[in-house]
C-alpha cells in the first residue's frame, strides 16, 4: 500500500470470554481501536460476545455481534455488513486464529475485505516456528536451537540430538498453552501427545536455564518508521511464562550496550518481518555473557502491550490503530503531551512492576508450580520511585491476604524452601523473604531461583527495615525509619504489624514529620518538557505533587482491582460508565485503579487516573489531597465495597447508599435479623466454632448443608458435605475451626433453582430491576451459573415474591444506588441467599439486553439527581438474553473441571436469541462447544441423574448421534432401548477405554455427570473429564445444562441462527 | 513471624542511610545541593566526599551512567538522572582495547562534576562489573548523593533553563563555578595528535572539542585511518585529509572560535566535512549561521528526528543546551534533520557538497543506535 487508501467499514474481531492467557487487556485494546476508527470517520463493526466489555458499549462500535468469534459466524457478518476492512490484531489470539482460517479458506478475499496492519504473511511468519527461525536468520538475528515436529516420536529424537533438559513448544498457542520444560524422554512423550493434541505442529529447543526474560514492545508505521516503546524485564527468569512472572519496566539489570543492543535487534528484525502496528518481542539473555536468543515475537497487540501502554502512558493499542489505516507514527501527536510526536520512545521517571494474580486454590488436584503455561487469571501493576515501593504495593494490590513482603501471616508448614526457591510456586516471593530471615544467602537463593542478584539485594533491604521495625516493637518509631519504611513501600498497616504502633498513630506521627506521598505525573519525556497529563500516581519518594491541588467538583470513583475469579470485566465496565455519567452530569472524576488489563485505567476516561492501591490509607492519603465531595465504593466490586465503613468512620463522604446500610448487608447477623424483621425468608444458618456445634446444627436441619469457613489452610474454601463423616473431615482437614475462626453453616437445598435480582434504588425506592434466572440448579456458584434474562421457567409467583422481597430490603436499607440479590426458590417459596448493595457482575449484561444502562441510573442517584423510574416492561422484550461462562481448565493443570460452589469460571459471554435455545446455543459455542455433535461420549451419574436425561438422550439417539458409554450408563441406555456402546473405565484400564476414545478425537461432546459418591467413581470420573479438557473436547457436568443443549441442538438448526447485530433487537 | 537476619545488628541510622558498600560499611555522609537560586536538597553521598560546584543539568536516559559520566560533553556539569534508580549494574573494569581506545567508556575520565540520583544501588549486579558506582566515583574523586527528588529538582531545571550549583558537603565550602565562562574545549581535548587504525587508504581527522570514544570506533570500524587533532590543531599543516570529523563537546559554540576558523578552512579546501552535536554547531557557524540557547535543552535518548523532505524518523541521544537557528543559514545549506518535538534545528547539508552535520549522537553511547549509518555515508562521501 503506498498511499493511504482508508476503509469506509472496518470489523473489528474481539476476544470473546475472558480466559486464561487473554483477559482484559484486550478490551482495552479493542476500546482503543474503536476510538481510533471513530476520530477517523470509518464506520467500525464489533463481533465480540462478551457482552460485560467496555468496547461492545452502545457509544463505541456502530454495530456490534454478540456473536461467537468463529470463521462461520464471521463470514455471515462480513456477508452481512460487507466491511471492506478487518482488524484482527486487537482480539489477542482468538482473533489472529479466526482471521487466519478466514484468509486461507478464501472468505476474505472473496468479499474484498482487506486485513489491515501487519499483513498476513508476517503474522504467519511469526506464528510458525520453522519460518520464524528463518526468518530471523536472514537479518542475523539468533533463535534457540530448535525443531518442529509432528508426531511424538519426532520430537523425542530431536530431543535426544539436542540433549535434555528441552523446551516444547506449541505453534498458535495463547499464552503458552501446553508449553513446558522436559528433563527426559516419558515427561517429553506426556507433554509432546497434549500438545499435539491442539495442534499440528509442536517445537522441541533448547533450555536456556537460568538466563534473563526481557521483552520489547515495537511499533512501526508503513513509512518504516520504528521505534520500542518501552522495554519490560522479567523478575523471574526464562521458563516461567512472562504471564506468570513478576515484570519490571523499565528493565533494571541491563547496562546500556545491552538496552540498546536488544532495541537494535528488535527494530531490525520487526522491519524485516513487516510488521505494521504494534507487536511484541522477547528475548532470552544470558546473565553471564553477551548471548542472547530471540524467544518470539507475537504480531498483535498482548497483554505485555496493554502493560506497556499503562507503564509509560503511550497508547499503543490507539497507535497501532492508526497506522493500520495508513498514518505516519511522526504525523501522530502523543497523546499525554499533545505538543509532541507520537513518534519517541517514552523516557520513565519511576519503576513499574506488574505481579500476576493466580487464584489456584479455586481448584482441586491443580498444580501449583507455574512454569511455561500460563496459569494466572489477572495481574496489577504499581509504579512507584524505588523498586520496592512498587513491589510492595504491588503484592498488597494483589488482594491475597499479604501486607508487602514482609509482616505476613506464617504459613503452618515448614517448606522445603530449597525446592520453594528452585521449582517456583505462585508463592515464590514469599519463599525468597522467608529464606532471607532463615538466613540464606542472596547468592544461595540466587543460585536456586536464578533470580538477579540486584532484585534480591532490594528484597533484602526490605527484610532488613522489616526487622528494623520489629526489633524496636513497643517503643516510638524512629522518625528515619519510618521515612525509610515509607520509601521502601511500606504501608502503615504493614508499619503496625512490625513495631506495635497502630497504623492510625504511624499515620499520624508520619505526617507530623511530613511524610506523606506526593501525586506524580506519568508524562513519557520525565519532565524534560512541561506536560498536562491527568495519570498520576503516589510515591512517598517525593518532595511535592505535580498536579494543583484540590480538584474542583471531584468524585473519586473506587475500581475493581485485580481481575480474579469473581471480579472482572464487568466491575471495569460499571466503573467507566459511572465515570461517563459523572462527567455528564459535570463532576471530575478521580478514578483510582491498578489493573493495567482495564479501560478504566485509561487516562482519557476521566479527568485523572490515579494508578494506585485502593486501600484505606491510599484513599485517605488521595482524599486530603483532592479534597472530593464524596467517594463511590459501590462501581469496582467487593475491595471497594468493603472500605465503605472504615472510610465513613474516617470522616471521608461515602456518596449513595450509608455505609451503615452496606455493613447491615454485609455483616451475617445483622442481615439475618434484617430479615426476619422483614419477615423475609432465608435458608437455616449458624456460625460455630466448635465441630460437635457444627455436628449438632447439621442434623438439626438436615443434610446436606453448606460450610463457609473463615479460615482456609489449603484447598476449596467452601464446600457442601452431605453427612457427618464428610463435616467432621472437611472442617478437620481443610478448615483450622475455632473461636478465633468460626465457620459459617448452613442448609443447602437441592433441586432449587437460583434467581439475580439486579437494581437500581433511589432513597429505597426501586427504580429498574431485572430478574435473571439460572439454568443450573443451587449448588453451582452464581459466577459460574448459566444466566437467563429474561427468565424463561420461573413461576410467576416466584417472581412477585423476589419483587416484593427486593422492594421491601430496599426500603428497609433505604438503597441509594445499585444492589443485587440472590435468591433460592423450590416450589414457589423464596430465601435470601446473599444481598450486596453494589453493583454486581450481571450489570452490564442485563443492562445491554434491557438497553437500558443501570449504572447510568445509579451514579446519577448516587449524586443525588432525581431520576425517573423505569416503566419496566421488562416481560415485554421480544428477545431473551443467555450468560455463559468460560471456564479455563486447560490451563490449569490437574484441575478438576466440575462445578461446584466455589466460582472456577474466569470469564463470560452474552448472546442474544430470538428464543432462548438460539441465544443459548450462540453463548455456548461461544465459550468453545462445537455443532454438530455427531458423536457423544455419555457417563450420566446416579440414577436419577440418569432417569433425568433419558428422554434428551433418546432424542440424540433418534438424530443418529453415535453413542458411546460408560459401562453403567450403557447399561441403562441399552436397557431402555438406545443403542451405546459400552467403554471401560479409566481405572480399569482396558485397551478400547473411555479414555482413549476421548484422545482419539472421535467424541465431539462428553458428558459427565459427577457422582458425590465412592472415591474411585470420583476418580474414574475425574479421569474422563481431565482427558475430556486436556484434549479439547467439549465437555458438560451440569445435569440442567446437558438437558437444555440437547434440547436447543434438537429445536435450532446452526444454519437457522439468526445474525443480528444489538441495534437489531429493539425493545418494544 | 520469625524475622531475624543478619542485618538485625544494623543501627537505624545505617539502614536509612543505606549506601553501604559491601564488605566495608561505612557511616553514610549527607551533604547538600546548592542551586543558585538558593534552592536546597539534602541527600546521601554515595561518591567522593568533596564539595563541587558546577551547572546544574539533567539527563532523562534510563540507562548508561558510565557512558554519560566520561562523555566530555558534561565537562563541569553536575549530571541529574531522571531515571531514579542508578547504579544497579555496577561499572566495568576499564580494560583497555587496542587504539588506546577504553572498550567500557567514552573516555578515560569521568568527566562530570557530579551525580544527583533518587536511589543509588549500593548493591551492584552485572557479570561485566568490576566494581560499583559509589566506588568509581569515590576512586574519581566525584561526589555523588541520593535520596534526591530529581523530578521535582528536573522540573525546576527545565522552568529556568539549567542553573550553577554545587554539591556542598559540611564543613567544606566551595565557591560557585560557571562552567560556561571556562575554556571547557581546551579541557577535554587532546593536547597532542593520535593517530588510529593506521595504514589505511583513507584518513579522516578527528578535530577533538570534547570526542567521545564511540566517535572514533565507528570510523574505525569502518576502515578508515582517524587522526584525533587537538581542537585548535592548525589543518593547513595536514596534507592527507580524506574527511573532516567534527566532534561533540562541552559548551557554548560561541566559545569555538579556533575550531570554527579549522572548519572555514577546510571547508574553504572543499574536504569532506561532517559534524556531531557541537560539530553542527561549529559548522553552522564556521557558515555564518547563528546559534541560540533553547529554553529546553534535550538531555535524553528518545530524541525524535525526521529527516526533512522524507518520512524517516530516527530516535536519537542528545545532550545539548544551544542550536542552530535553522532561519539563518546561507544560500545552498539545507535543514537536514529536524526535530520532532520543538522543531528544532538537528543537521545541516549543502545542497551539493559534501558538507554535513547533525545535532544529535549517531555514535550513541549511551543511547539508540538508529542514525549510526550516517557513519556509512559519511565514510561513502570522503574524497577519492
Amino acid at each position: 500500500m503506498n498511499t493511504r487508501d482508508t476503509p469506509k467499514t472496518v470489523l473489528l474481531l474481539g476476544s470473546s470470554a475472558l480466559k486464561i492467557g487473554e483477559a482484559g487487556e484486550f478490551d482495552y485494546s479493542g476500546s482503543q481501536a474503536i476510538k481510533a476508527l471513530k476520530e477517523e470517520g470509518v464506520r467500525t463493526i464489533l463481533m465480540n460476545p462478551n457482552i460485560a466489555t467496555i468496547q461492545t458499549s452502545d457509544y463505541l462500535a456502530d454495530e456490534v455481534y454478540f456473536l461467537p468469534i468463529t470463521p462461520e459466524y464471521v463470514e455471515r457478518v462480513i456477508a452481512k455488513e460487507r466491511p471492506d476492512g478487518i482488524l484482527l490484531a486487537f482480539g489477542g489470539q482468538t482473533a489472529l486464529n479466526c482471521g487466519l482460517k478466514l484468509h486461507d479458506s478464501g472468505v476474505l478475499d472473496r468479499y474484498g475485505v482487506r486485513v489491515l496492519g501487519t499483513p498476513v504473511e508476517t503474522i504467519r511468519d511469526t506464528e510458525d516456528r520453522e519460518l520464524f527461525v528463518g526468518r530471523l536468520h536472514e537479518v542475523d538475528a539468533v533463535a534457540p536451537r530448535s525443531k518442529a515436529a509432528t508426531s511424538v516420536d519426532e520430537a523425542v529424537g530431536i530431543a535426544k540430538e539436542l540433549g535434555f533438559p528441552v523446551m516444547v513448544r506449541i505453534a498458535f498457542a495463547l499464552g503458552g498453552l501446553g508449553s513446558g520444560v522436559c528433563r527426559d524422554e516419558a515427561a517429553l512423550r506426556e507433554l509432546a501427545g497434549k500438545g499435539l493434541a491442539h495442534t499440528s505442529q509442536i517445537l522441541v529447543e533448547e533450555y536456556l536455564e537460568g538466563w534473563k526474560e526481557i521483552e520489547y514492545e515495537v511499533v512501526r508505521d508503513r513509512f518504516d518508521n520504528c521505534i520500542t516503546v518501552c522495554n519490560m524485564e522479567n523478575f523471574d527468569p526464562l521458563g516461567i511464562h512472562t504471564g506468570e512472572s513478576i515484570v519490571v519496566a523499565p528493565s533494571q539489570t541491563l547496562t546500556n550496550h545491552e538496552y540498546h543492543k536488544l532495541r537494535e535487534i528488535s527494530i531490525r528484525v520487526i522491519r524485516h518481518l513487516g510488521v505494521i502496528g504494534e507487536c511484541n518481542i522477547q528475548f532470552a539473555l544470558d546473565p553471564k555473557s553477551d548471548e542472547y536468543r530471540i524467544i518470539e515475537v507475537n504480531a498483535r497487540l498482548s497483554r505485555s502491550s496493554a502493560l506497556a501502554s499503562k507503564a509509560t502512558g503511550y497508547p499503543l493499542a490507539f497507535i497501532a490503530a492508526k497506522l493500520a489505516l495508513g498514518h505516519g507514527l511522526h504525523r501522530l501527536p502523543n497523546a499525554i503531551t499533545r505538543s509532541t510526536s507520537a513518534f519517541f520512545e517514552p523516557a520513565l521517571d519511576y519503576c513499574v512492576v506488574k505481579i500476576p494474580r493466580w487464584d489456584l486454590s479455586k481448584f482441586r488436584n491443580v498444580s501449583r508450580k507455574i512454569g511455561s503455561g500460563m496459569k494466572s487469571v489477572g495481574e496489577v501493576m504499581s509504579i512507584g520511585r524505588t523498586f520496592t515501593e512498587a513491589l510492595q504495593k504491588a503484592i498488597r494490590m494483589l488482594d491475597i491476604g499479604r501486607h508487602g513482603l514482609v509482616a505476613n501471616e506464617q504459613t503452618e508448614a515448614e517448606a522445603d524452601l530449597d525446592v520453594e526457591l528452585s521449582e517456583p510456586t505462585e508463592e515464590r516471593i514469599f519463599s525468597v523473604v522467608e529464606a532471607m530471615q532463615r538466613g540464606y544467602t542472596v547468592d544461595r537463593i540466587r543460585e536456586l531461583s536464578h533470580i538477579d542478584k540486584w532484585y534480591l539485594e532490594q528484597i533484602s533491604q526490605v527484610v532488613g527495615i522489616g526487622a528494623q521495625l520489629e526489633s524496636g516493637a513497643g517503643g516510638p518509631l524512629h522518625e528515619e525509619l519510618l521515612r525509610e519504611a515509607k520509601v521502601r513501600g511500606f504501608s502503615d498497616r504493614q508499619i503496625e504489624r512490625l513495631s506495635g504502633v497502630s497504623a492510625a498513630d504511624v499515620r499520624t506521627q508520619r505526617i507530623d514529620a511530613g511524610i506523606v506521598p506526593v501525586l506524580r505525573q506519568i508524562d513519557t519525556l520525565a519532565a524534560e518538557y512541561p506536560a498536562q497529563t491527568n495519570y498520576l500516581y503516589l510515591t512517598y519518594s517525593g518532595d511535592q505533587d505535580d498536579v494543583e491541588l484540590p480538584v474542583d467538583n471531584a468524585v473519586l470513583l473506587l475500581g475493581s482491582g485485580a481481575y480474579r475469579i469473581g471480579c472482572s470485566v464487568e466491575f471495569d465496565w460499571c466503573c467507566v460508565n459511572a465515570g461517563l455519567t459523572l462527567r455528564r452530569e459535570g463532576l471530575r472524576t478521580v478514578m483510582l485503579n491498578y489493573n493495567p488489563e482495564t479501560v478504566s485505567t485509561d487516562y482519557d476516561e476521566f479527568h485523572q487516573l490515579v494508578f494506585d492501591e485502593i486501600s484505606f490509607e491510599s484513599v485517605l492519603e488521595i482524599c486530603d489531597k483532592v479534597k472530593p465531595q464524596g467517594v463511590i465504593v459501590s462501581m469496582g466490586g467487593q475491595i471497594p465495597n468493603n472500605l465503605a465503613m472504615k472510610l465513613h468512620e474516617a470522616g471521608v463522604r461515602v456518596l449513595g447508599t450509608s455505609p451503615e446500610s452496606i455493613d447491615a448487608a454485609e455483616n451475617r447477623h445483622r442481615f439475618s435479623s434484617l430479615l426476619d424483621e422483614l419477615e423475609i425468608d432465608q435458608p437455616e444458618w449458624a456460625e460455630l466454632s466448635d465441630l460437635d456445634g457444627a455436628r449438632r446444627f447439621a442434623n438439626e436441619v438436615g443434610y446436606p448443608v453448606l460450610v463457609r469457613p473463615s479460615y482456609v489452610l489449603s484447598g476449596a474454601a467452601m464446600a457442601v458435605c452431605t453427612n457427618d463423616d464428610e463435616l467432621s473431615i472437611y472442617l478437620e482437614r481443610a478448615a483450622r475451626v475455632s473461636s478465633e475462626y468460626p465457620t459459617v453453616i448452613s442448609k443447602f437445598l437441592e433441586n432449587a433453582k437460583e434467581i439475580e435480582f439486579d437494581a437500581v434504588a433511589q432513597d429505597g425506592d426501586i427504580l429498574v430491576y431485572a430478574i435473571s434466572e439460572h439454568v443450573e440448579n443451587a449448588g453451582v456458584h452464581s459466577g459460574d451459573a448459566t444466566l437467563v434474562f429474561p427468565p424463561q421457567r420461573t413461576y410467576q409467583e416466584t417472581i412477585r415474591q423476589v419483587r416484593n422481597s427486593a422492594r421491601r430490603i430496599a426500603e428497609r436499607l433505604n438503597i441509594n444506588g445499585p444492589f443485587n440479590i440472590q435468591f433460592i426458590a423450590k416450589d414457589n417459596a423464596v430465601k435470601v441467599i446473599e444481598c450486596n448493595l453494589r453493583a454486581s457482575r450481571s450489570f452490564p449484561f442485563v443492562s445491554k439486553v434491557l438497553k437500558r444502562n443501570l449504572i447510568e441510573m445509579a451514579t446519577q442517584v448516587i449524586i443525588g439527581r432525581r431520576v425517573d423510574k423505569f416503566d419496566s416492561k421488562v416481560f415485554e422484550i421480544e428477545h431473551v438474553g443467555v450468560k455463559a461462562p468460560q471456564f479455563s481448565f486447560a490451563r490449569l493443570d490437574g484441575a478438576d473441571p466440575t462445578l461446584g460452589v466455589e466460582m472456577a469460571s474466569t470469564g463470560e459471554v452474552g448472546c442474544l436469541g430470538d428464543d432462548f435455545s438460539e441465544a443459548f446455543l450462540k453463548a455456548m459455542i461461544s465459550v468453545g462447544y462445537r455443532l454438530p455433535v455427531r458423536s457423544v461420549l455419555l457417563s450420566l451419574g446416579p440414577i436419577e441423574s440418569k432417569a433425568e436425561l433419558l428422554p434428551a438422550v433418546r432424542h440424540l439417539h433418534e438424530k443418529g448421534v453415535e453413542i458411546h458409554a460408560t459401562q453403567g450408563t450403557a447399561k441403562f441406555l441399552n436397557d431402555a432401548g438406545i443403542s451405546a456402546t459400552a467403554l471401560g473405565w479409566p481405572l480399569d484400564d482396558e485397551a478400547g477405554g473411555t479414555l482413549d476414545y476421548i484422545r482419539s478425537g472421535d467424541a465431539d461432546l462428553v458428558i459427565n455427570i459427577p457422582k458425590n459418591d465412592r472415591a474411585d467413581e470420583l476418580t474414574n470420573g475425574y479421569m474422563i473429564r481431565r482427558t475430556a479438557v486436556d484434549y479439547n473436547v467439549p465437555l458438560i457436568t451440569n445435569r440442567q445444562i446437558a438437558m437444555r443443549f440437547i434440547e436447543a441442538m434438537g429445536r435450532v438448526q446452526p444454519a437457522d441462527m439468526a445474525t443480528k447485530a444489538w441495534s437489531e433487537y429493539a425493545i418494544a | 513471624m520469625s524475622a531475624r537476619t543478619s542485618r538485625e545488628g544494623r543501627n537505624v541510622a545505617d539502614l536509612v542511610d543505606q549506601p553501604v558498600e559491601v564488605g566495608a560499611p561505612k557511616r553514610s555522609v549527607r551533604a547538600r545541593l546548592i542551586l543558585e537560586d538558593g534552592t536546597e536538597y539534602t541527600g546521601v553521598s554515595f561518591g567522593h566526599e568533596g564539595s563541587v560546584a558546577g551547572e546544574v543539568v539533567f539527563n532523562t536516559g534510563m540507562v548508561g551512567y558510565p557512558e554519560t559520566l566520561t562523555d566530555p560533553s558534561y565537562r563541569g556539569q553536575i549530571v541529574v538522572c531522571t531515571y531514579p534508580l542508578i547504579g544497579n549494574y555496577g561499572v566495568p573494569s576499564s580494560s583497555s582495547e587496542g587504539e588506546r581506545l577504553d572498550s567500557s567508556f567514552e573516555s578515560t575520565e569521568i568527566h562530570a562534576a557530579g551525580l544527583i540520583v533518587a536511589d543509588y544501588s549500593p548493591q551492584h549486579s552485572h557479570w561485566n562489573a568490576a566494581r560499583s558506582l559509589g566506588q568509581w566515583l569515590d576512586a574519581e574523586k566525584i561526589a555523588g548523593l541520593s535520596r534526591i527528588d530529581t523530578r521535582s529538582l528536573t522540573q525546576r531545571l527545565r522552568e529556568h533553563g539549567s542553573m550553577l550549583g554545587r554539591i556542598e558537603f559540611e564543613g567544606d565550602p566551595v565557591e560557585q563555578r560557571d562552567p560556561n565562562v571556562e575554556n571547557l574545549i581546551e579541557e577535554v581535548s587532546i593536547k597532542e595528535p593520535i593517530l588510529y587504525g593506521e595504514g589505511q587508504d583513507k584518513r579522516v581527522v578527528l578535530v577533538d572539542t570534547g570526542a567521545k570514544h564511540n566517535i572514533v570506533r565507528c570510523l574505525l570500524r569502518r576502515g578508515v585511518e582517524v587522526l584525533r587533532v587537538p581542537y585548535d590543531f592548525d589543518l593547513d599543516g595536514e596534507k592527507k585529509i580524506d574527511g573532516l570529523m567534527l566532534s561533540n563537546g562541552p559548551g557554548d559554540p560561541k566559545m569555538a572560535d579556533p575550531s570554527v576558523q579549522q572548519v572555514r578552512r577546510a571547508l574553504d579546501r572543499g574536504i569532506p566535512t561532517f559534524g556531531i552535536c557541537l560539530g553542527n554547531q561549529l559548522l553552522a557557524r564556521a557558515i555564518g549561521a547563528e546559534t541560540y540557547k533553547l529554553k529546553y535543552g534535550h538531555r535524553s535518548q528518545n530524541q525524535p528526528v525526521v529527516e526533512c523532505g522524507t518520512n524517516r524518523c530516527f530516535v536519537t541521544s542528545q545532550n545539548h543546551g544551544y542550536a542552530v537557528d535553522s532561519d539563518s543559514l546561507p544560500r545552498d545549506w539545507r535543514v537536514w534533520f529536524q526535530n520532532l518535538n520543538d522543531g528544532s534545528n538537528e543537521g545541516l547539508r549543502h545542497a551539493w557538497a559534501p558538507y554535513r552535520s547533525v545535532q544529535f549522537h549517531p555514535e550513541a553511547r549511551p543511547g539508540p543506535v538508529d542514525s549510526e549509518f550516517l557513519f556509512d555515508e559519511f565514510v561513502r562521501m570522503l574524497s577519492s
